[in-house]
């Protein structure tokens, strides 16, 4: 059943890399100002270099030709070269990788602790007003645009990062909170309640390990927000991390890069989408 | 209806209101430039004073918020006709179009949607016209929003077409013409009218977020996302505290949507 399930993800990745990578192909082909060389303006070159570029140049006309090399430099680790910045796209993801993933770990972990711990204020402690702050709370975070979260930070001079935290959080509590509530009306934990088991007891031994994988199903689509945060977050934070990298592709038109940013967060949800589906499906009882 | 939900629609019925009678309400265009009256404070004659180019902010408020309100609903339309064709025919027709379908849908939802937003954007030329750049915002908003209201779709057919009266209609011989449009699609209304409105507030906070980072509606043309860019000047901003209205209007707009459909549903999307 995992083995089944691992295969089909691993073909979703598999499709995900050919089909990204040949729609990524034909955008930079077809793009504005492809095969354009400022090269061709330096007077120093003469005929024959000139001529030499040119045939460089023609050999990339053919799409298909173009796809193919693109694949065959993904499969060696090149991501290609960024026409704005004047550098390899490999070098430039390097650099800013580490950042975002710091701040898509901060800030997913703090959604998820702000939004379960809600949650579980509301529906297990039921503390007085909680229900009404939590939801009015995560109302507002899901009616402000990331940017404008990532302006009030800024204006707090606080870390971008807890504002990736803040547009996790509301997709994170309506979640648990749904879940919580369905597992504590679930006839087992009623039963559990009529024993007499203490409330405590109830909550981790009834609730959350049963909740736990889809729970766990909750990091895919929590890293899937962070990513798409990161890019007016970073931006507005001035955080040089690839949410900052992709916004300055795309106002350059550098589709190398924007291009192979967007595959490598695609595949990058789709490894942590993969996880939390096998962590779902190894706790699911076999029928 | 809640009494909260009552208040949300009267919210809504006034902004689009106001945004109807723009032309009514404010004194100046959205793009004529007041020479005299740059950064002018607040004022009987421009009750949300003017901005760094003496353009009235009120105007532009209203004539964005007419944009924001008529192009996202459209937006949502697009998206949630290519979402009922794409999913409406995968779960019709099931099969090898089915499995694509589903595939396609798998492989949008793991690109995150800001993303992809930008990759398409920066395709387009830079010197489109500020009404080309609205329709392009919010066509590429509405074509690339399908894929979770398409799966939405698709399952819902499904449990249409595994249910007992369509299983003994299609016993009894009955047309597929008849079948889709007498029972299929009545019946699958709900679902689009369900996926249409809750696209609205996503596409509003989407071109919020584009216009921020400069990669929305062009300029002279006002929109929410356009005129939050001024609230990047924090200084500016404290000294006129009455900049945050396209903030404080957009906010109160989407969350008088959620409240409208707020439902306790178990979907985290």
């Amino acid at each position: 059943m995992l083995s089944v399930l691992l295969l089909r993800h691993l073909r979703r990745i598999a499709l995900t890399v050919l089909v990204g990578g040949l729609l990524g192909a034909t955008l930079v082909r077809l793009g504005p100002g492809f095969g354009v060389d400022e090269r061709e303006l330096d007077s120093r070159l003469n005929a024959q270099s000139q001529q030499a570029i040119r045939s460089e140049r023609a050999a990339n006309s053919n799409i298909a030709l173009f796809y193919l090399r693109y694949l065959a430099g993904l499969a060696h680790g090149d991501f290609g070269f960024s026409q704005s910045l004047n550098r390899p796209v490999s070098e430039l993801l390097k650099e800013r990788l580490p950042l975002t993933m710091v701040s898509l770990a901060y800030g997913v972990l703090g959604g998820v602790a702000l939004g379960f711990g809600l949650a579980l204020a509301t529906v297990w402690w039921r503390a007085p007003g909680s229900n009404l702050v939590a939801s009015m709370l995560s109302g507002l975070c899901l009616a402000i645009p990331a940017a404008v979260i990532a302006l009030l930070f800024l204006w707090m001079n606080a870390p971008g990062r807890w504002a990736i935290a803040l547009v996790v959080f509301p997709h994170v509590y309506r979640y648990a909170k749904n879940l919580l509530v369905s597992a504590y009306h679930s006839p087992h934990v009623l039963a559990a309640q009529a024993k007499g088991l203490s409330s405590g007891r109830i909550l981790l031994a009834h609730v959350m390990l049963p909740a736990a994988p889809q729970l766990a199903a909750l990091a895919g689509i929590s890293v899937s927000l962070a990513f798409g945060a990161s890019i007016p977050i970073e931006v507005i934070c001035d955080t040089p991390g690839v949410g900052q990298l992709a916004w300055r592709a795309a106002l350059d038109r550098d589709l190398p890069l924007l291009v192979n940013i967007t595959i490598l967060i695609a595949l990058m949800t789709l490894v942590v989408n993969t996880l939390s589906d096998l962590a779902l499906a190894s706790r699911r009882p076999a029928l | 209806m809640t009494r909260a939900q009552k208040a949300a629609l009267l919210v809504l019925a006034l902004a689009a209101l106001a945004s109807l009678l723009a032309g009514w309400l404010a004194s100046s265009s959205y793009s004529e430039q007041f020479r005299d009256a740059i950064s002018a404070p607040p004022s009987a004659r421009f009750p949300l004073g003017t901005d760094e180019l003496g353009r009235d902010r009120f105007a532009r408020l209203l004539y964005g918020t007419r944009i924001s309100l008529l192009l996202a609903p459209a937006a949502a339309l697009l998206s949630t006709l290519i979402a009922a064709l794409l999913g409406g025919t995968a779960g019709y027709l099931g099969g090898r179009w089915e499995r694509a379908v589903t595939t396609g849908i798998d492989l949008f939802l793991s690109l995150p949607w800001l993303f992809l937003l930008l990759a398409v954007r920066a395709l387009l030329p830079l010197n489109t016209s500020p009404l080309a750049s609205v329709v392009i915002t919010f066509l590429l908003l509405g074509c690339l929003g399908w894929a979770s209201p398409a799966r939405m779709i698709r399952a819902g057919t499904r449990t249409l077409l595994n249910s007992d009266y369509l299983v003994q209609a299609r016993a009894s011989g009955i047309t597929a013409a008849r079948l889709f449009w007498r029972h299929l699609l009545p019946n699958l209304r709900p679902i689009l009218l369900a996926q249409f409105w809750v696209s609205i507030p996503v596409f509003i906070l989407s071109e919020a977020n584009l216009g921020l980072l400069g990669l929305g509606v062009s300029e002279p043309l006002p929109s929410w996302g356009a005129m939050l860019r001024e609230l990047e000047n924090y200084t500016a901003v404290l000294r006129n505290p009455w900049m945050l209205a396209p903030a404080v209007l957009l906010i109160a707009v989407v969350s008088s949507l959620q409240l409208l459909l707020r439902t306790e549903d178990c979907n985290p999307c």
